[in-house]
């Protein structure tokens, strides 16, 4: 069957904890355990402190819209979403910011605000691959 | 670094023969004709130059072979469309210290009809992060800045419209700029909706173009064709190339150093300009930039496009080309703001002259306020 969205690549070694996560419906995200922070995107060595000490946590999966816009197009020729949908930029209550599309709403700017509460909704890709998406929090898919 | 100050000029400044829809033009022809008519400006020849400093696809390599020089300094230092602007600035460090004595700072892009370019591909990053969530070209990126902003200022989609209207009637000035009809806040608020918050008429236009500079040494700035232009300050910063890892998405940190660090090598202030140049691959990006610079405060970076301020005629010029909006913008815009800010300091821009300007201000950015890099330039030592 044709793939509605570009699957992510090139995966990298160092995310692999992360997709291996997703496979398994849970957000996991890279802590320090120097100073306790955590951080997205996944990385060697943490962006706070420089410490190289990195643990994997599970997010609860709550966050709010930082910021979101809504595409009446798209470029992309792989991603296959029919517009208009609602690019979003998440920010986790651990604190990290992640790009990811908001569903269960509709795409009208006078409905969507920033800093909505929001939590992860899981769609499965591939048998390998399941992206974290977000949904209004406690609203209905 | 105030010895800096004033050690280089700016000798020669011209874009490629054509700007626009050139499908018959590659990128290594757009960049060839750039340095050639920007050396000629200069009243310098071809085998004068000794430092080639380009970004992009192009390594300065190719650009010195494709010349028929052996460059003794190279830079090809990319970090997205304000490269140039930074250029100008290790250009002058490295006249400074003798490491060349005619640098050449160039852009050829042919991004409207891609002739001659290596498709684009994902970095690991945005391929594992974004592009599966339908990000992907830079409509999808800013728009989170400007989102945001709205939310925490206020700021109308009226007011980004402003800059749109003001870019345009500068355009009307230019021969060269590609869409010189007046435009309306209305027209701006009616046009395609793309990308909220943009429209069509809140994004750059996508074109096929090339530009350059020339600089050298003060002392040697004597003998060229032109009026030089001091190079007073310059500086630079990259914070971020992901959008999520921008500690605040409205105000640019990248910006506000490198503006900070060329207002204090000129020994001037942020309100001191009497022109200015922003890259506007956005209606949002100047009034930011503005904020970020430290003209005013958070927020009120629209107000400069307020009343007719920044338009022909108005008492703080802004963007005076006709900008990415409306003149032109091949992909990475920040060779043009330079080329124009030469020609306003010397008076070579007859019905869009901004009378008796001693200051200009040149600020862009690369990426999504990643990097940023500001010049101070005057035609006044």
């Amino acid at each position: 069957m044709e793939l509605e969205r570009p699957l992510p690549q090139p995966i990298t070694p160092e995310a692999k904890p992360y997709w291996d996560g997703l496979r398994e419906q849970k957000l996991m995200l890279p802590r320090c355990r120097a100073c306790r922070r955590a951080f997205l995107y996944p990385r060697v060595l943490c962006p706070f402190c420089h410490a190289s000490d990195i643990e994997w946590v599970q997010a609860s999966g709550r966050g709010k819209l930082y910021s979101f816009e809504i595409a009446y197009q798209t470029i992309s020729k792989a991603f296959k979403v029919k517009p208009p949908y609602v690019l979003a930029m998440i920010e986790l209550e651990e604190g990290p910011r992640m790009m990811s599309n908001l569903v269960g709403i509709e795409p009208d700017p006078k409905r969507i605000a920033c800093d909505m509460p929001v939590e992860v909704v899981f769609e499965k890709l591939t048998d390998e691959i399941t992206l974290p998406l977000f949904k209004p929090a406690g609203g209905a898919r | 670094m105030k010895e800096l100050r004033n050690s280089v000029c700016i000798v020669g400044a011209d874009e490629s023969d054509e700007l626009g829809t050139l499908p018959n033009k590659s990128m290594l022809t757009l960049h060839l004709e750039a340095v050639r008519n920007a050396v000629r400006d200069a009243g310098l020849k071809i085998s004068d130059v000794d430092g080639v400093f380009t970004a992009g696809q192009h390594s300065p390599a190719t650009i010195g072979e494709a010349l028929g020089i052996v460059p003794r300094y190279v830079d090809g230092t990319t970090v997205g469309g304000c490269s140039f602007i930074i250029m100008v600035g290790h250009a002058m460090v490295a006249l400074h210290h003798g490491l060349c004595d005619v640098a050449v700072v160039c852009h050829g892009e042919s991004g409207r009809s891609g002739v001659g370019v290596t498709p684009r591909r994902d970095t690991a990053l945005p391929g594992q992060y974004e592009t599966p969530y339908g990000f992907g070209g830079a409509p999808t990126y800013f728009g989170m800045i400007t989102t945001r902003h709205m939310h925490e200022y206020g700021t109308t989609l009226e007011q980004w419209a402003q800059v749109a209207v003001s870019t345009r009637a500068w355009a009307g000035l230019n021969p060269k700029a590609r869409n010189r009809e007046p435009i309306t806040v209305a027209d701006v608020l009616n046009s395609r909706p793309v990308c909220y918050p943009f429209n069509l008429l809140n994004i750059c236009l996508v074109t096929d173009a090339g530009g350059a500079v020339v600089l050298t040494r003060a002392d040697r700035a004597k003998d060229c064709a032109k009026k030089p232009v001091y190079v007073r300050g310059a500086g630079e910063a990259t914070e971020h190339v992901m959008l999520t890892q921008m500690k605040n998405l409205t105000q640019s940190e990248s910006t506000r150093l490198s503006g900070a660090k060329a207002f204090a090598m000129a020994g001037v202030g942020p309100k001191d300009f009497d022109h200015i140049m922003l890259y506007d691959a956005f209606t949002s990006g100047p009034p930011i930039m503005l904020e970020s610079l430290g003209l005013c405060k958070p927020g009120e970076g629209v107000h400069y496009f307020e009343n007719g301020k920044s338009t022909p005629g108005g008492t703080l010029p802004i963007n005076t080309n006709g900008g990415g909006l409306s003149y032109t913008h091949s992909g990475m815009y920040g060779i043009f703001p330079i080329i124009e800010a030469v020609r306003q300091q010397r008076g070579e821009c007859g019905p869009r002259q901004v009378p008796g300007t001693k200051l200009s201000l040149v600020n862009g950015m690369g990426g999504m306020l990643s990097a940023a890099g500001t010049l101070v330039l005057s035609h006044e030592r």
